[in-house]
Parts: structure tokens; C-alpha cells; sequence
């Protein structure tokens, strides 16, 4: 496993070719990459964490991946700081000897990120910040595992 | 009494003005430490005026409102996540 947490860019795709040569006995690699969208007029995504509890919260959640679902490695980066439109924020790999478990396992840590890892979200605009608020779609995304 | 570190994430953090504080308690769980807190000053009032709002860690794990701080050193409150 490997998790971190950082202020700084990081390329998606030179991290996946790694990760995917890194792995013993799979038969699948399933990654996903959370890129800023713009809504419109956005200048900024801001993004606060909880340092010491993000890093504990996400490993967490991908030793229980990592065991529900069989994976032979699982990635998590996540980006906190100020990010462009079109930056990517976050990405998630997983590994597995078989694709339905690594699709299954990449979803999961999505969806336990999204609601469950200490991130907030800021969207700066010229008439100010707002803070994203979270949904109850990813409060209820958690039902199905 | 129990001197704990409380710390305030995203409006929560905006609306009390500070992003941690250290806090003498004799609060028995989280809920009375925020019944303590809200009695201090309108901003904390503020912040906890909706606590089904607001989420806990207590020592930097998810926790209720009901979770005990016998033991504890670092509470902090926040609003519902939004990463990924």
C-alpha cells in the first residue's frame, strides 16, 4: 500500500506505469484520476486537510480494500493546497488478480474518500470562496459496501 | 479536568476565528465539551448552532457527539468531508 498526501503535482500516469510494474500476481490494474472541474468562472480549488488523520483515515480504509477485495497493491494519492482548473487532485490504483475485484476495490476507495477521508473543499471564484458542501448521494454511496 | 486540543476545520475553523486551541474541561464526552464552548462567546455559538452539521474525530479518528474524553488529547470538529 501506499498512500500520500501532498501539496504538489504528481503525473498519473508515470505513478500507474509504476505501480502496475510494482505488482506480483495480478491480472488487473484499475485506476481512476479526480481532475478540478470547472463549473464556470472557477479561479481556484482549495483544498484543507486534517494532517495526521488524513494519512491514518486513508490507509485505513485500504488495509480494509486490500483485504475485502483481494488486492495485490492499492495507490492513493491525494493533493491538498490551492489547484488550477484541469489540475489533478487525486488519483487511486488498484491491483488485483482479477478485473472485478480491482474496478469493485477502485470504487470503494472512492467512495470512502469522498466522504470519510478529512478533505474540504473551497471553490474560489472572482465574487469569493464557497465551501463545497458534501451530498447526501455521497453519504448514500457508502450504503452499498 | 482534562486539557485537550481542539482544533476547527474548513467554516467551522472560519466562524471561531482560530484553527486550534488548547481547552481545560471537565466534560465528560464531546458533548459537553461543546456545551462548554458555545457558552464562552457568540462565534462559538455560532459554529455549533446546528451540531448535526458538524462531524468529530477524537484523537484523529471519526467519533459521535456521545464519545467519551476520559483519556483523550486532541478533539476537533468540521463539516461533513468532501474529498476525492
Amino acid at each position: 500500500m501506499d498512500i500520500r498526501v501532498h501539496s504538489h503535482a504528481f503525473d498519473a500516469g508515470a505513478e500507474l506505469n509504476a505501480f502496475s510494474a510494482a505488482q506480483q500476481g495480478a491480472g488487473a490494474v484499475v485506476s481512476f484520476t479526480g481532475i478540478v472541474r470547472d463549473p464556470g468562472g472557477l479561479i481556484a480549488l482549495e483544498i484543507e486537510h486534517y494532517p495526521g488523520m488524513t494519512d491514518s483515515a486513508i490507509a485505513a480504509m485500504a488495509v480494509t480494500a486490500q483485504a475485502r477485495f483481494g488486492l495485490t497493491g492499492a495507490l492513493v494519492i491525494h493533493r491538498h493546497g490551492s489547484l488550477s482548473p484541469g489540475a489533478a487532485i487525486m488519483m487511486v490504483a488498484t491491483a488485483a488478480p482479477h478485473r472485478a475485484d480491482a474496478f469493485a476495490a477502485a470504487a470503494f476507495l472512492m467512495d470512502y474518500l469522498k466522504s470519510r477521508a478529512p478533505f474540504w473543499k473551497r471553490e474560489v471564484t472572482a465574487s469569493g470562496a464557497t465551501w463545497v458542501a458534501a451530498t447526501s448521494a455521497d453519504e448514500d454511496a457508502l450504503a452499498r459496501w | 479536568m482534562n486539557t485537550l486540543d481542539v482544533l476547527y476545520f474548513a467554516w467551522v475553523r472560519e466562524r471561531i476565528g482560530l484553527p486550534r486551541e488548547r481547552v481545560d474541561t471537565g466534560a465528560a464526552t464531546v458533548a459537553g465539551l461543546v456545551a462548554e464552548l458555545v457558552t464562552r462567546e457568540p462565534r462559538y455559538a455560532a459554529a455549533f448552532a446546528d451540531t448535526r452539521a458538524l462531524r468529530v474525530a477524537v484523537d484523529q479518528k471519526l467519533a459521535g457527539f456521545d464519545a467519551p474524553l476520559a483519556g483523550v488529547r486532541e478533539v476537533a470538529f468540521f463539516p461533513p468531508m468532501t474529498g476525492g
